[in-house]
């Protein structure tokens, strides 16, 4: 007990000190809500963008921005620099240029740019891309990578209290580990045995475990208020699938290469051509069903999630104030069970479709 | 298309990468293996547990059919042993009967000699007795008779004739 309340007192520590209110003045919206559907649009489509700073709300009367500021840590021209992200002063415009000694760096579009030697401001061409200014390196705690961390922080306090359970004696786990023990146990008899098979299952079970309460943890955390959208971001999901992707090609049996390179029990002009086919589907096509499905069912459901509270601004002209807070109330309620039970159904999904690949490659046929 | 892989942020990619990595191993030795060996321990004891009390069961069940057995074997080893003694008492008592009978037998034979030999000596006694009456007889009548020579031969020859009928 002593250890998990110093260990939840050290965790509001950290998060108080790397708390930073910033207050800025210089905002394009001063005195402007967020009322309008082009506002409302870009409102959504910059919070499925990962971004720099964890940003909790912003008073428009005032121009005040609530939100921490995270370390930003990119590889230049000029080698690594690392400063904290109010720096940028919330713009995401490209207009206040960060000077870090020899390199100047911009954000635009949570994105950071690097200005080309001797620019002092970005210029853009008609399509609002920077000419004289180019991407780096971003390997900044944003607001993804400092979801993955807690994540993966709450998944090493909650199963290590499991494993420390059964460590000290106890054969039946009490408390929250009661909840963490039958998730495993599903995991395992559910996903990972009857797809991998009974020999081999075990050495797939860590990344299989991982991944899954991984994506099942980050998706939960995106449906709260706080605003995660960190399986939503492509590169998380392309990582993921990666891994599956090398998991099942090392671990690939002389069976499963036999039979993607030269299927037997086919004619020999056509296996050339199957085994172009079924490579394709390993690298690429299999790979590419798991990033986009996972990649496209959260981000469609931060979208409409996001599009449905909204809709009492947006429809308050037509329903008036109380009809439009109320459909957006029950509707967004509504989505959002449904999306607690997507959370959970992604996550099945892309551990169930990874542990199915993986039996794929490790089976071994006994005929023949 | 052109706007997904505009927001690939090659940086968020390496970052998730490491982090997963750094995570698949940090998980592995402190949760993942303790767990998965607990959960494997916990369901082969279960499973002993189960196995034997099976085996305890066939035990049980073994014992007591083999005490059935040992009391059959019992019973019948008992039946034979009264079917021996009801043997033995009919032979014995049929044993006895027969010696019984065989004495007896032997005893009539015996006792029948006896009466033979006995009656034999009585009549040969009868006879000397006979005799010796007549004898005497003879006597008193060859001392009465003697006077009359013919008389005396008549009555001897009589006498003799009588006798012989004996």
């Amino acid at each position: 007990m002593v250890a998990k309340k110093s260990i939840k007192f050290i965790a509001v520590l950290i998060l108080c000190s790397i708390t930073a209110f910033a207050s800025d003045e210089k905002n394009n919206h001063k005195g402007n809500k967020i009322d309008s559907p082009t506002e409302i649009k870009e409102y959504i489509k910059h919070h499925l963008k990962d971004s720099h700073d964890f940003h909790l709300f912003t008073n428009n009367e005032t121009g005040t921005h609530v939100s921490f500021s995270l370390p930003v840590i990119v590889w230049t021209n000029n080698g690594l620099k690392t400063f904290m992200s109010s720096a940028f002063h919330h713009d995401d415009n490209g207009e206040v240029i960060v000077d870090q000694g020899d390199t100047r760096l911009v954000k635009l579009h949570s994105k950071i740019y690097e200005l080309d030697n001797g620019a002092s401001t970005v210029s853009f061409d008609e399509h609002h891309h920077p000419t004289n200014a180019h991407k780096v390196l971003d390997f900044s705690i944003t607001k993804s990578v400092f979801g993955m961390l807690l994540a993966g922080l709450l998944m090493l306090l909650g199963f290590g209290a499991l494993a420390r359970g059964y460590k000290k004696g106890k054969v039946i786990p009490t408390g929250f580990s009661r909840v963490l023990e039958p998730l495993v146990l599903y995991v395992r008899d559910e996903i990972a045995r009857p797809n991998i098979g009974e020999k081999k299952y075990k050495k797939f079970m860590s990344f299989l475990l991982t991944v899954f309460f991984f994506i099942w943890i980050l998706n939960l955390l995106g449906l709260t208020p706080l605003g995660f959208n960190v399986t939503g971001q492509i590169a998380v999901t392309v990582c993921l699938a990666l891994f599956t992707m090398v998991i099942y090609m090392f671990s690939g049996s002389k069976d499963f290469w036999a039979h993607t390179l030269w299927m037997p029990g086919v004619p020999v002009i056509l296996r050339p051509i199957l085994a172009l086919i079924e490579l394709v589907g390993f690298i690429v096509i299999k790979p590419f069903s798991l990033l986009v499905r996972l990649f496209a069912n959260m981000t469609a459901g931060h979208f409409v999630v996001m599009s449905l509270i909204a809709l009492m601004i947006t429809m308050k002209e037509a329903f008036g104030p109380v009809a439009s807070t109320g459909m957006s109330l029950v509707l967004a309620l509504f989505i959002s069970v449904i999306e607690i039970l997507v959370a959970f159904l992604q996550a099945f999904i892309f551990t169930m479709l990874s542990s199915l690949f993986i039996g794929m490659a490790v089976e071994e046929h006994d005929h023949h | 298309m052109e706007t997904l892989l505009n927001d690939f942020s090659v940086g968020l990619f390496v970052m998730q990468a490491l982090i997963l990595l750094i995570l698949i191993l940090l998980m592995r030795k402190f949760a993942w293996k303790p767990i998965l060996g607990a959960l494997d321990s916990r369901e082969e004891g279960i499973q002993n547990a189960l196995d034997s009390a099976e085996k305890a069961k066939m035990d049980m069940e073994n014992l007591q059919a083999d005490n059935l057995k040992m009391l059959q074997e019992a019973r019948t080893e008992r039946e034979e042993m009264l079917k021996e003694a009801r043997d033995m008492k009919n032979k014995m008592i049929e044993d006895a009967k027969k010696e019984a009978n065989e004495t007896a037998s032997k005893l009539i034979t015996q006792a029948q000699a006896t009466i033979e030999s006995e009656k034999k000596a009585a009549i040969a006694d009868l006879k000397s007795q006979v005799a010796i009456l007549s004898v005497e007889i003879a006597e008193k009548v060859v001392r009465t008779e003697l006077s009359n020579k013919d008389q005396q031969l008549k009555l001897v020859e009589t006498m003799l004739g009588e006798k012989s009928l004996n």
